[in-house]
C-alpha cells in the first residue's frame, strides 16, 4: 500500500515539476526580453523615427502602422464576426447548414497564417488591386481574426442564461428586441474579451502582412488607407535577420520585442479583468 | 413591419455567418487560379530554349539532367546516351554561340532558327512527378529551374513532429495537473500563463529563438551551426503547448464524475483512476489535442523561419539546417516575379500546406463528432 502511494507521490510530483518547468520557460522569455530591452526604451525611442540604417532613431512609424492595421482589422473582424456568433449561437436551426457554418469557421481558424497572406496578395493586393496598402492589410488580418470574434461571441451569448430570453419573450417582446435589449448587453463584456484577444493578435502577426501591407523602411506615417507602412512584428523581424548592421541594431530589436509583449501583457491582463467581472456578473 | 424587420436582421446575420465559408472558398480558388498554372508551363525558362547539334543522338533531357550538366557535375555526353564527348556549354551572354557536335546552348527562342545545323532538346513541361516527387528545391537555378518538394515537406514534417514529441509530455503534464491537481489558486495562476504563451507573437519567439536558444545549441552541441531543425523543434513545442494543454484540459474535464468515483471507489489510487480511467476515457480528445498541436507547428511560419536555418535540403538529422513549407513561401515570394514559374510553385505550396490543415481540421472534427456520439 505505502509503495503504490509512494509511486503515486513520484509521478504527481513529476506532473508539478514539469508545469513549473514550463512556467519557467515563459518567465526566461519574457525576463531575459524585459531587462534586455528596458534599457533601449525611451521617450524618444517610442515617438522617433528610425535612423541611421535603423540602429538609432524610435519605431513611430512601425508603432503608427500596427495601430492602423489593428484598427482596419478590427472594423472589418468585429461586425461580422459578432453577426456571425448571433446568427450561429441565437437563430441557427440545429441542421446540416449550420454545421457546414461550423465546421467552416473551424477550418478557417486552422489554416496557417501565411496562406491568409498568399490569399490576400493574390485577392486584395493584385485582383481588386488595393497594393500593398492598409486597406489590403487590414483585410486580410481581419479575414484571419474572424474565427476568434465568432467563437467568443458564441461562447458569451451562451453563457446568457435561458430564463433571460423567456423572460423578455414573456413579456412580449420579438425575438430581435430580445437579442438587442437583454442577451447583447449581458453578453458584452465577453464580447470585447473576444476583441481584446484579436487586437493582441492582430498587432503580432507578420506572416500575412508580409506581402500585403508590410514596409521594409518607410520613417513616415500612414496618411491614407491606401499607404504601406511599417508594422512591429515586420520590423523586429527586419532587424533580427536583415539589417543593414544586424550587431548594431541588437538594441532597437530588443526594444522593439519588449513593446511586443508589453502589448500582449496589456491585452492579456485586460482580458483577464473583464472576465473575471464578467462572471462575477453572471454570479 | 416588425415582421420585416425580423426577416431583414435574420437575413444579415446569415449572411455574416457565411463569410467564413466564403472565405474558404475564396482562399481554394485563389491558391488553385495562381498555382496550377504551374504544370501547364514549359520546364525552361520562358522566351529561352536549350539547344544541340543537330546531330547530336541526346533528343530528351530531365530538369536534373540539365541542372548537372550547367553545373558542371557531368561533362560528358556519354553520361546522358550520347557519344563519347565532352560536354561544350553556352549559356545566354547577349551573343549567338557557334556551336559544334558537342555543344549545348542556352539561348532566347527567337534566334534558335537563325542558327544553323541545331536542335532544340525536348524538355517538356514541369510534371506533377517532378513537382511532388522531385528532390531538389532549386527555384532560381538556371536554365532551369528545379522545384521538387520533397525537401520542402521532410523539413515541415521533421520540425513539427519533433516539436510534437517535445511538447506533449509537457502538455498532458500540465494539463494533467491542471484539470485533477491542482488547487484552485494554482489553476487561476496557470490559465494566464498558458494564455501568455499562447498571445506571444511568434516573431517574438523567433528573436528569442535566434538570440538565445541557437548559440545555446551551437555550443553545447558544438555544431557548425546553430540555426537546425533542433531548434526549431524547441520554439514550435513552447507554441504548440497552449493548444495542447487547452484542448486536452478541457477533454480530461468531460470524463464524468461518476466514472472517477466509481474507480476511486474500488480501491484504485489517484494515479491509478487518473492513467486507467480518466485518460482512456478521454483518448480522442488528448488526440484532438496532438492533432491540433501538429497543425499549429506544421503552418508556424516567422518562429521556424528565423531559427531553422533554411536549407532546402532532405534532413538525416535534427541537427542540421531545414527548411520548412511556410518559411520558403515567406522568403521567396517578395522575390518571385508575380506569375512567373517560381510564384506559382509557392502558391502551389501554399495549396499543399492549405490541404495538409484541412485533412487536420477534419480529423480532429470526426473525433469530437464520434465524443459526441460516445456521451449520448
Amino acid at each position: 500500500m505505502s509503495n503504490k502511494k509512494r509511486k503515486q507521490q513520484v509521478v504527481f510530483w513529476i506532473i508539478r515539476l514539469m508545469t513549473l518547468g514550463v512556467v519557467g520557460v515563459l518567465c526566461w522569455i519574457l525576463g531575459f526580453l524585459i531587462v534586455k530591452g528596458a534599457g533601449a526604451i525611451s521617450w524618444e525611442f517610442l515617438t522617433g523615427y528610425p535612423s541611421g540604417g535603423m540602429t538609432e532613431g524610435g519605431i513611430l512609424p512601425a508603432i503608427a502602422g500596427t495601430l492602423s492595421l489593428v484598427a482596419g482589422s478590427i472594423a472589418v473582424a468585429f461586425p461580422v464576426g459578432v453577426f456571425s456568433g448571433i446568427y450561429t449561437s441565437e437563430y441557427a436551426p440545429n441542421n446540416k447548414i449550420v454545421r457546414l457554418l461550423r465546421i467552416m469557421t473551424n477550418n478557417l481558424a486552422g489554416i496557417p497564417s501565411i496562406v491568409f497572406g498568399l490569399f490576400g496578395m493574390s485577392l486584395f493586393v493584385n485582383t481588386l488591386g488595393f497594393g500593398d496598402s492598409i486597406i489590403a492589410g487590414s483585410l486580410t488580418l481581419g479575414l484571419l481574426v474572424l474565427p476568434l470574434v465568432i467563437r467568443t461571441t458564441e461562447e458569451a451569448l451562451n453563457a446568457v442564461p435561458q430564463t433571460f430570453r423567456q423572460a423578455s419573450y414573456a413579456l412580449g417582446a420579438t425575438k430581435v428586441q430580445t437579442i438587442r435589449r437583454v442577451v447583447l448587453p449581458m453578453a458584452f463584456p465577453n464580447i470585447m474579451t473576444g476583441l481584446i484577444l484579436s487586437v493582441g493578435r492582430v498587432s503580432g502577426e507578420t506572416a500575412p502582412i508580409l506581402f500585403t501591407v508590410a514596409a521594409y523602411f518607410l520613417p513616415r506615417l500612414p496618411r491614407s488607407l491606401s499607404d504601406q507602412v511599417m508594422a512591429l512584428p515586420y520590423h523586429l523581424y527586419v532587424l533580427a535577420t536583415s539589417g543593414t548592421d544586424i550587431e548594431a541594431s541588437r538594441p532597437m530589436a530588443y526594444g522593439t520585442a519588449l513593446v511586443l509583449i508589453l502589448i500582449v501583457l496589456i491585452i492579456n491582463v485586460l482580458a483577464g479583468l473583464i472576465r473575471a467581472r464578467f462572471t462575477k456578473r453572471m454570479n | 413591419m416588425k415582421k420585416i424587420v425580423e426577416l431583414c436582421v435574420r437575413n444579415v446575420l446569415f449572411v455574416s455567418a457565411a463569410v467564413t465559408t466564403l472565405a474558404i472558398v475564396l482562399i481554394v480558388i485563389f491558391l488553385f487560379r495562381q498555382g496550377v498554372g504551374l504544370f501547364a508551363r514549359p520546364a525552361v525558362e520562358e522566351g529561352f530554349s536549350l539547344v544541340v547539334s543537330a546531330g547530336n543522338p541526346v533528343k530528351k533531357l530531365t530538369p536534373q539532367q540539365v541542372k548537372l550538366i550547367f553545373d558542371g557535375d557531368v561533362d560528358n555526353w556519354s553520361f546522358l546516351g550520347g557519344s563519347h564527348e565532352p560536354i561544350e556549354i553556352y549559356r545566354w551572354n547577349e551573343e549567338i554561340p557557334v556551336m559544334n557536335e558537342r555543344s549545348i546552348a542556352f539561348i532566347p527562342t527567337q534566334y534558335v532558327s537563325s542558327l544553323p545545323g541545331v536542335r532544340t532538346v525536348d524538355m517538356g513541361r514541369i510534371s506533377p512527378g517532378d513537382y511532388f516527387g522531385g528532390r531538389e528545391w532549386f527555384p532560381t537555378s538556371q536554365p532551369v529551374p528545379l522545384f521538387g518538394v520533397l525537401p520542402l515537406l521532410a523539413g515541415t514534417l521533421w520540425v513539427s513532429l519533433a516539436a510534437i514529441l517535445f511538447a506533449l509530455p509537457f502538455g498532458l503534464a500540465i494539463a494533467i495537473y491542471m484539470a485533477e491537481l491542482a488547487p484552485k489558486r494554482i489553476h487561476g495562476i496557470l490559465k494566464p500563463v498558458i494564455e501568455l504563451l499562447a498571445g506571444i507573437p511568434s516573431v517574438v519567439y523567433g528573436f528569442f529563438g535566434l538570440v538565445v536558444l541557437v548559440p545555446l545549441i551551437q555550443k553545447s552541441m558544438n555544431l557548425p551551426v546553430g540555426e537546425t531543425a533542433f531548434a526549431g523543434a524547441v520554439v514550435l513545442a513552447i507554441m504548440a503547448l497552449p493548444t495542447i494543454v487547452t484542448v486536452a484540459a478541457d477533454a480530461l474535464r468531460t470524463v464524468p464524475k461518476a466514472a472517477r468515483e466509481a474507480s476511486l471507489a474500488l480501491g484504485a489510487s489517484q494515479m491509478q483512476t487518473i492513467f486507467r480511467v480518466t485518460i482512456p476515457y478521454c483518448a480522442s480528445g488528448i488526440l484532438a489535442a496532438v492533432v491540433l498541436g501538429i497543425g499549429r507547428a506544421v503552418g508556424e511560419t516567422m518562429a521556424v523561419l528565423m531559427v531553422t536555418g533554411n536549407a532546402a535540403i532532405i534532413p538525416d538529422s535534427l541537427f542540421k539546417p531545414v527548411r520548412t513549407i511556410p518559411a520558403t513561401i515567406a522568403a521567396e515570394l517578395g522575390e518571385a516575379p508575380a506569375g512567373g514559374a517560381h510564384y506559382q510553385a509557392l502558391f502551389m505550396l501554399g495549396i499543399i500546406l492549405f490541404f495538409i490543415t484541412l485533412l487536420i481540421s477534419i480529423s480532429v472534427e470526426i473525433m469530437s463528432s464520434r465524443k459526441r456520439r460516445q456521451e449520448i
